[in-house]
């Protein structure tokens, strides 16, 4: 018999050097040729042996979509669950085994449709879950149907007319949420997505991180306006901690807040450097990062990318298990005997 | 301990009282009736309780509707009801009156606070006329008292305000009936010190009602309605007065620590199921996590995945809850992890009767899920035996990989009943078992890991997270029986469906048999699950001491049924079953075994008595 305890010691050997095979699981990857979510898998399977863990210690959760399929690809612990509800699982796998690291990966149906809750509470709480959300915009498991991020007016199969929803912006929502790690990346940039990650990997609470994925299938080149080579300089507004917020090939623009306390495009030749925005990642108050997060509505302007929040704040699993030492230390360890006998009692 | 007024003078001798203690839901009928049971418990008799109390937690003031009841029996012998009709009805006001009396004895005694039968209360209790005056009780004896104002009294100079004054008046009710039947005072003085402590001013008001309402009965010529109810001949032992959920609670802090294994108990607030999570959040150093979720659906989520990653993973709520828990125990029956849910049945369908009891969630139990999803059901039958049967939940959840289904109700959950404690060193030991080496060799002859290589049992195994080298993926997508892979094959679907089924039913062969009570050669069977276990042994009790022949079968495992079942139904002419459904046991039974089975049912929010089922009973004896 094997305690858990036996299992959760930390091992204080060397952490073996891996490469990207030992990440890889023997599965056949399934999705659509093309598909946005292998350069995503890459970029992960790259950056794990970089991060200093162990394949054993790490854990892979997912709902269903496109998307949840993840897990079967990474050689490490994972499980493919119920739509909408890895938020929600991987909260209860964190809390119990905080010696775990563990990630989530969901679409935008997932995440912000059905499992939307789960993902705000999850976020609020600060469980120490890194949450990997492709957004494409689209149902493709379902073949095509308009999803909670999709543009007003998109014509799907499921609304011949246009959609008549407003979308949610992922980031907004998170910041909404008070998510203490907020970053957003896409998969046409290898580099920035394991920066990005490793960013979420790093941060103590939960992380909440939107990949821009193509779905070549049912919504293809939804974010080429912004993604395509070609146009990413003059349409990713790369956030820096501590720099002010520029972009454009000549870093001709820029962000600045209005006197309202909106984010808004100006060139830097009309304001003036010193107007800038300047990115600050730890402000407490999201009301900044959330300005961020409006300057674009559709992946058709200028976007920001990046970490919008890292922020210090209780991390949850931590919290729980100080409370059980506590009891353990101010009650003793648990006796069965003294409980049975802890009502009034009488002899007979 | 003495007190000074320890009673004196002759008391009656009596071997039972019901007592239901009614009134408005803000005048602490609940606590009064909880009082009156503790200090009943410690005096040594035997008893059970029926908190019986809106949905609303202030219902209108005055109303039918906002009337809540406490009604207990003690004796000096053992019983396992509440009792059928109360002999005393204490009604704080003409609601309480108007909606209990009718459950009174003939010739039963009322007291009421006649303080509170003023026009207005009776208009809203729905009176025309004055009960107390109109003589439409005097089939009853009544013992008006002037509650209110005699608290009042006592307590002007105690410097509380007056309507916090007004408050202690249930004392009074309390110490009165004390002073009725022989109760000692102590335990209750105890519990006001411990209760109120700090507020010195409320702590002097309600000791002096209940010493009032004691003096009252000592002074005020009730000398014939003095009473002792000496204690029970109960076997020898440490008692303690508990009510369901909170020994459910225990019981699955104590199957963990059987287990040596983390609990962790994710719940989402539902009525009557609460308490357990409030019971089990004080509970840490026992290595209890607790994780009030944001929704039903998160609960059962967040606790399997503390499943899967080692703890015993238990789920608390009621049956709207475990309608949304579904999806997600198909999701445990398809990983084969364990897992416990816990149904607090109470009035269905959708809100229906959120505070009253009843046993309807059977089927949703057995059937509830999409697909061929069979998991166990194990339900507890009385207040202190949900103790057990939340560790015999546990035992088969953990040895068996499964999601077990504990079914409880609103009754068990809030009734109690003394219970002796066990000694924990007669526990079962509950063995778990974590994977940690590979189980199979590849064609380059190494050591890999299949998570659905199954044991004799069918059981696969645990390995958790953390675990080197066992590294693996599961999912609620069909898997190749062995390898775990993602896999779509017919032959494979039918055969996981096959196994699925077979692990569940297999499980027969490790819970205990059938029992039979009463007469092996009766002609009747009376056949019972969950909470009717108190009434259907009081009414089988009554008709075999008058000469009856009857038998009882009273079930804990409802899935797999026990192995000896339909043999022993097969040997009986009828049998019946009585449920607080309209016939759920009786279909699967005669599903099951082809057995004619003649369904009893109530839906009324309320359990069986032992007189209902007597004379349903006597029915199917007079054939
Ligand atoms: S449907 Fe779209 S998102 Fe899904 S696998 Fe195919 S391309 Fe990728």
């Amino acid at each position: 018999m094997t305690d858990l305890s036996e299992i959760t010691a930390s091992d204080t050997t060397e952490v073996p050097l891996t490469t990207k095979a030992d990440w890889s699981s023997d599965q056949a990857v399934r999705w659509c040729p093309g598909c946005g979510d292998y350069s995503i898998l890459t970029a992960v399977q790259m950056m794990m042996p970089d991060l200093g863990v162990r394949r054993e210690n790490t854990v892979f959760i997912s709902g269903i979509g496109c998307a949840a399929r993840f897990p079967y690809y990474m050689n490490t612990y994972g499980m493919h669950s119920i739509h909408g509800r890895s938020p929600a699982i991987a909260s209860g796998l964190a809390i119990a085994r905080p010696d775990l690291d563990v990630w989530v990966v969901g679409g935008d149906g997932d995440m912000l449709s059905i499992g939307g809750n789960h993902l705000i509470h999850a976020l609020r709480r600060n469980v120490n879950i890194k949450i990997l959300l492709f957004n494409n915009q689209i149902y493709g498991l379902t073949k095509g149907q308009y999803s909670p991020t999709s543009e007003p007016g998109k014509v799907t199969k499921s609304s011949p007319f246009g959609s008549l929803d407003q979308p949610f912006n992922p980031i907004s929502v998170a910041l909404g949420a008070e998510a203490s790690f907020v970053a957003r990346t896409h998969d046409m940039d290898r580099k920035h997505m394991q920066a990005t990650f490793a960013r979420a990997h790093a941060h103590d609470g939960a992380a909440l991180v939107e990949v821009f994925q193509n779905c070549n299938v049912f919504n293809d080149g939804a974010f080429d306006a912004i993604t395509k080579k070609a146009n990413r300089d003059d349409m990713l507004i790369d956030l820096r901690h501590g720099e002010p917020i520029r972009f454009g090939a000549e870093l001709e623009r820029g962000v600045m807040l209005d006197d309202a306390g909106s984010a808004v495009l100006v060139d830097v030749a009309d304001v003036g450097a010193d107007k800038l925005l300047v990115h600050d990642e730890q402000q407490p108050d999201p009301s900044v990062a959330f300005a961020l997060s409006r300057l674009a509505s559709t992946p058709s302007e200028p976007t920001p990318l990046g970490v919008f929040r890292a922020v210090d704040r209780d991390e949850y699993t931590a919290a729980s298990e100080a409370q059980v030492d506590a009891a353990k230390q101010q009650q003793g360890p648990g006796d069965l005997n003294a409980l049975l006998h802890s009502l009034p009692t009488w002899e007979v | 301990m003495t007190d000074t007024l320890e009673p004196v003078g002759a008391a009656k001798d009596i071997d039972q009282v019901i007592v239901r203690f009614a009134g408005d839901s803000g005048d602490g009928m609940q606590l009064t009736g909880d009082r009156f049971t503790s200090a009943s418990a410690l005096f040594g008799n035997d008893l059970a309780t029926l908190p019986d109390f809106p949905a609303e937690i202030r219902a209108p003031q005055g109303t039918l509707a906002g009337v809540s009841a406490f009604q207990v029996q003690i004796s000096n012998h053992e019983i396992t009801t509440p009792g059928d009709a109360p002999n005393v009805l204490v009604a704080m006001n003409p609601a309480a009156l108007k909606s209990d009396v009718g459950r009174l004895e003939v010739g039963g005694t009322i007291i009421v606070n006649v303080d509170a039968f003023e026009e207005r209360n009776l208009t809203k209790a729905g009176y025309i006329d004055n009960p107390l005056e109109d003589g439409s009780l005097a089939a009853f004896t009544v013992i008006e008292v002037q509650m209110t104002t005699l608290t009042k009294e006592v307590a002007k100079d105690l410097g509380v305000k007056p309507r916090d004054a007004e408050r202690s008046k249930n004392f009074f009710a309390l110490g009165l009936l004390s002073w009725m039947y022989s109760r000692p005072l102590d335990p209750t003085l105890e519990w006001i010190d411990a209760k109120f402590g700090g507020r010195e001013a409320i702590v002097a008001a309600n000791k002096a009602a209940f010493h009032a309402g004691h003096a009252y009965g000592e002074t005020a010529e009730l000398s014939e309605h003095h009473y002792q109810v000496r204690p029970a001949t109960l076997e020898k032992g440490t008692y303690t007065s508990i009510n369901g959920n909170t020994a459910l609670s225990w019981g699955l802090v104590a199957a963990a620590h059987q287990a040596s294994t983390p609990l962790f108990l994710g719940s989402y607030p539902i009525t009557p199921a609460s308490d357990i999570l409030h019971e089990l959040s004080k509970h840490k150093n026992f290595d209890v996590r607790t994780f009030q979720a944001e929704d039903e659906i998160a609960a059962v989520g967040a606790a399997l995945g503390a499943s899967y990653g080692g703890h015993i993973g238990i789920t608390t709520t009621s049956g709207p809850g475990v309608a949304l828990k579904g999806e997600t125990i198909g999701l445990a029956i398809s990983l084969e992890l364990p897992l416990v849910v816990i149904d607090i049945q109470r009035g269905g369908p959708s809100t229906g009767l959120p505070t009253k009891t009843e046993a309807s969630d059977l089927m949703m139990a057995m059937y509830g899920r999409h697909g061929e999803a069979p998991m166990p059901i194990v339900a507890a039958y009385n207040p202190s035996q949900c103790f057990f049967a939340a560790i015999e939940a546990v035992r088969i959840a953990v040895k068996y990989r499964t999601p077990v289904m504990l079914l409880s109700d609103g009754y068990l959950a809030n009734g109690s009943a003394p219970w002796k404690i066990p000694d924990v060193s007669t526990l079962p030991e509950i063995p778990v078992h974590y994977a940690t080496e590979p189980n199979q060799t590849n064609e380059d002859g190494e050591g890999v890991f299949w998570p659905y290589l199954r044991d004799e049992n069918l059981v696969r195994p645990w390995a958790i997270p953390g675990t080197p080298d066992l590294m693996h993926r599961i999912g609620g997508l069909e898997k190749e029986d062995g390898t775990g892979n993602v896999s779509y094959s017919p032959e494979n679907h039918e055969l996981m469906t096959d196994i699925r089924q077979a692990r569940i039913d297999k499980i027969a062969d490790d819970i205990p048999l059938a029992e039979l009570v009463g007469d092996a050669d009766a002609s009747i069977c009376v056949l019972g699950w969950g909470s009717t276990w108190g009434a259907i042994t009081g009414a089988t009790r009554r008709l075999r001491s008058a000469g009856h022949k009857l038998a009882h079968i009273h079930l804990t495992h409802l899935n797999p049924f026990p192995p000896n079942l339909g043999e022993l139904l097969g040997g009986f002419d009828t049998v019946i079953c009585p449920e607080l459904n309209l016939g759920q046991l009786s279909r699967l039974v005669r599903a099951e075994y082809l057995v004619d089975v003649k369904s009893i049912t109530k839906m009324m929010g309320q359990p069986y008595t032992a007189g209902e089922l007597e004379s349903a009973f006597l029915d199917a004896l007079n054939g």
